[in-house]
């Protein structure tokens, strides 16, 4: 019950798109159509429930405080490392997760291939990994919260793809247009999404 | 200093201002506003990194071979966002509360790595190193104009020192709680790109459709 919970609330409440802003330049810049803003989605969330799991298994094991007392090293501690450990993991994941796409799954890479570079700088994923860390999550917790925050930033660009297609055909004002009108629109979009805060399951 | 150097230096604040016109780095921009204290420390902190990874990225420039430069370009970012963050953990910790993860994002904010391929790959290390600067800054100014908006019309205050006397404490301001609250972010910097693009019509985006107004037919009476 406790898993649903996080669930819904790392989907809704704690959106990281838009709740925390994470993940925004992507969020902006392709959120133009409602195919590839899902293409993109579905990419977010397969790699930020690999690698939010592998790394709340190296920061309980390696680099949490006092983490190597199994290896007899009791007063260490690495956690100055996290940042570069994180990025490095992330950055490996995208690179294996491309080169098996295009060897086993070859159409799922050629819809998914342009993104996952692009993935490796998204502050959504590396977002996700440092909360998992500043929250302390155990394994079974971090899968959870790794899928759901996945899902929930798909769910926003998705949803941000729709209105900006429908957007397309209004009358905005000069200045306006482009960028502008879209930051105006999500932030309307993450007032809606504010409405879910402090539901409990 | 000569001609050259400034323009790369002040040309980013305005004229081609790494938020606003080449939309990077917004993540950042919008979360850590809600308060000065924490809006100008990510400030510095993020100048800080932009400028010195660009001039270490510009110094092995000739010696990356273009198929890992991500990853070199990576390692330099995050070891320096490291000594950064425990700087901030060492002199200001309760700052570093606040910004919580955002400090460590500063490793995939856009403005960094943009800068690093845009500019760092292709300049010697002085112009890369002010390149760096100049982008740092422009990203500060819209950041702290933010802030003073965010914090002074939200709890009417800055650096937490009241400067509009508070309703509930038998001032006249009465305080506007959205201005403290997320979304308030993305309406203020909307704004701010409207203003700068009816100063500076250069930078006005073209729509892919005209709307069309259809001459009106004739019609006898």
């Amino acid at each position: 019950m406790d898993l649903v919970n996080l669930f819904i609330k790392a989907v809704f409440v704690e959106n990281l798109a838009l709740t925390f802003f994470l993940g925004m330049c992507t969020f902006l810049a392709v959120s133009k159509k409602i195919g590839t803003a899902l293409g993109l989605g579905i990419a977010v969330v397969v790699v930020q429930s690999l690698t939010i799991p592998i790394n709340n298994l190296i920061y309980q094991f390696l680099i949490k405080d006092r983490a190597l007392a199994w290896a007899g090293l009791p007063e260490i501690s690495l956690d100055f490392l996290g940042l570069i450990t994180y990025i490095s993991v992330i950055a490996a994941v995208v690179q294996v997760l491309e080169m098996f796409l295009d060897r086993y799954v070859p159409s799922l890479y050629n819809s998914l291939g342009i993104f996952l570079p692009l993935i490796t700088v998204n502050c959504a994923i590396l977002g996700g990994c440092l909360f998992m860390v500043e929250r302390d999550y155990n394994f079974s917790e971090s899968v959870t919260y790794g899928v759901a925050s996945g899902v929930g930033w798909a769910l926003a660009i998705v949803a941000m793809a729709g209105v900006r297609e429908k957007l397309k055909y209004s009358d905005i004002p000069e200045g306006l247009q482009g960028l502008g009108v879209t930051f105006i629109t999500a932030g309307l979009m993450a007032l809606g999404f504010m409405a879910f805060s402090g539901i409990q399951l | 200093m000569s001609y050259q150097h400034k323009k790369i230096i002040f040309e980013p604040i305005v004229d081609n201002n790494p938020v606003i016109l080449q939309v990077l780095g917004i993540c950042s921009a919008l979360a850590v506003t809600s308060k000065l204290s924490t809006t100008i420390t990510m400030c510095i902190a993020l100048t800080v990194v932009t400028a010195f990874s660009n001039a270490a990225i510009s110094l092995v420039r000739n010696h990356t071979p273009s198929s890992i430069r991500i990853i070199v370009q990576m390692t330099i970012i995050s070891s320096l966002v490291i000594v950064t963050d425990q700087f901030i953990k060492a002199y200001a910790f309760s700052i570093s509360k606040d910004l919580s993860v955002f400090v460590g994002l500063i490793i995939t904010n856009c403005i960094v790595m943009g800068r690093a391929e845009a500019y760092a790959m292709k300049h010697p290390p002085f112009p890369s190193f002010l390149d760096g600067l100049g982008n740092g800054l422009g990203y500060s100014a819209l950041l702290m104009v933010v802030g003073v908006i965010r914090e002074l019309f939200g709890s009417g205050s800055l650096f937490g020192y009241p400067i509009l006397p508070l309703d509930r404490d038998g001032g006249w301001y009465v305080p506007n709680g959205l201005l403290l609250l997320p979304p308030s972010a993305f309406f203020l910097i909307g704004m701010i790109i409207w203003v700068v693009r009816s100063w500076k019509p250069a930078q006005v985006e073209q729509p892919e459709y005209k709307i069309y107004h259809a001459p009106r037919p004739e019609v006898a009476s």
